[in-house]
């Protein structure tokens, strides 16, 4: 009876709490793992809400929103699938923002091996040089655009290896089977410094700029909490968390 | 047809890759697969769940796994490099060492069954006609268990087409070398090239069929091969 009880007790306490604290489910870039994480948490301290991540490459996100993913939020790796989601009626209208600008590091998991200037690439010393699917994934496309503008294409394609996302290339990195790779900033940056490794910090010019565009998906439009993520999102607090893994925020 | 060259080339890849692991399968699951069906040794239980992990354990931990192992800083990778191989993960070589262990039951196992089938008597006859025991096995067992090899075979060279995870954590994604079948079908998905998509699994699901068909209809009528 007391059992009973108390089982009562805790189903009716998680509804009640469950009708106040709402739930927005997240489909997050790979290379936003760690700000998103951080985000999140502080969110649900703040409003009371949870924010569920699922992370992944945006180009499979893109097609899994497309084919009924029961996503609320989507924070993409570039500006162009949440538009063509938005053109497509998928989204909210009027709810695409840029949540962040990337940056992107040349890495390698041993200290002193990359140079601050680049110049690893052109010795050209090195077995295996990782970057992301440049079909799926925006950090891969910059990364053959700086491999591009520096003539470097064609002495190095044979030694390239792509992952699957940019999540995946700094693993082929971090394992040393590549000794180095285009990863994002963000992946291997925290509080203003370098955590681990060495790097370049590729100079902006050599690329287009990476957007990260965020948009409220049609399946989160009367979810309260999805409105509240996203204006979360824009605040001072959660700018300064992104800027603290070495993105660019543009005052909203 | 809108298969382009890079998709002519996964697909001459994954055979290349399917045939070449199917054989080192057969070479190596024939003493494995023997002695599980002979041994009384109570070593028998523990090597045959080890035969058998990778019909259980997910592609992530297979592939994950290999990719530490067979790295620089795995014992594996010492071991190549030492003998100036380099290190596999990126290599179509990688890819063989991946797909031996993520077929190896499907290999094994059948021919164990069918080892288990022809039982002692067959060979208790052979041995009081003195053949020796190497005679005995290829001039009494192999043909008896043609049918097991076939099953083997197929289901060796079918499961390896049917790779995906562990490629993508040990392959690296090279056209030629690592990109095989499932993968460039990945590709394109991602990239949302669904016409190329549809033409390659459509054709894999195709494939997939007739070999099913093939293991099934030859069960029924065993003395058809």
């Amino acid at each position: 009876m007391s059992i009973l009880r108390i089982v009562l007790g805790l189903a009716a306490s998680s509804v009640a709490a469950s009708a106040v604290a709402g739930e927005v489910q997240v489909a997050v870039a790979a290379n936003f793992t760690a700000p998103m994480q951080a985000i999140a948490r502080q969110f649900e301290q703040d409003t009371g809400h949870k924010a569920v991540a699922a992370l992944g490459a945006t180009g499979q996100f893109y097609a899994q929103i497309k084919n009924g993913a029961p996503f609320d939020v989507f924070l993409a790796a570039d500006d162009v699938r949440p538009a063509r989601l938005e053109a497509e009626r998928q989204t909210v209208p009027g709810s695409r923002f840029t949540y962040a600008t990337g940056s992107l590091a040349l890495w390698s998991a041993q200290p002193g091996y990359v140079d601050g200037q680049g110049a690893v690439l052109k010795q050209n010393a090195f077995r295996h040089l990782a970057i992301a699917n440049p079909k799926a994934a925006p950090y891969g496309l910059a990364a053959t655009q700086v491999l591009d503008k520096l003539g470097l294409a064609a002495a190095v394609k044979p030694k390239i290896v792509q992952g699957q996302s940019i999540a995946q290339t700094q693993q082929f990195v971090a394992s040393g089977n590549a000794e180095l790779g285009f990863v994002a900033l963000s992946q291997v940056y925290k509080d203003g410094q370098l955590s681990a490794g060495s790097a370049w910090l590729v100079p902006g010019e050599l690329h287009d700029p990476i957007k990260q565009d965020a948009v409220i998906l049609a399946k989160g439009k009367d979810n309260p909490a999805a409105q509240a993520f996203v204006d979360y999102l824009k605040s001072p607090k959660a700018a300064a968390i992104i800027k603290s893994y070495g993105y660019q925020v543009a005052a909203h | 047809m809108p298969l382009d060259s890079s998709d002519l080339a996964a697909i001459w890849l994954t055979i290349q890759l399917a045939s070449l692991t199917t054989l080192l399968l057969l070479l190596i699951g024939t003493p494995i697969a023997w002695w599980l069906a002979r041994t009384r040794s109570p070593l028998k239980g523990p090597v045959g769940a080890v035969v058998a992990l990778p019909l259980v354990l997910p592609p992530t931990v297979l592939g994950f796994y290999l990719l530490v192992v067979m790295g620089p800083q795995g014992p594996v990778g010492q071991a190549t490099q030492a003998l100036g191989l380099g290190v596999l993960p990126f290599t179509f070589a990688g890819l063989v060492v991946g797909s031996v262990v993520y077929s190896l039951p499907f290999v094994v196992q059948p021919l164990q069954n069918a080892f288990e089938a022809i039982g002692a008597r067959p060979l208790e006859a052979a041995a009081t006609l003195r053949a020796s025991p190497r005679d005995c096995f290829f001039s009494v067992v192999l043909p008896l268990a043609r049918p097991g090899f076939i099953t083997a075979g197929i289901l060796g060279f079918a499961h390896t087409v049917g790779e995906f995870g562990v490629v993508l954590m040990i392959g690296g994604n090279i056209e030629g070398r690592t990109r095989v079948v499932s993968v460039q079908i990945y590709d394109h998905v991602e990239a949302l090239e669904y016409a190329q998509a549809h033409w390659l699994a459509g054709g894999m699901v195709a494939f997939s069929f007739v070999v099913l068909l093939l293991l099934y209809t030859r069960r029924r009528g065993a003395t058809v091969w």
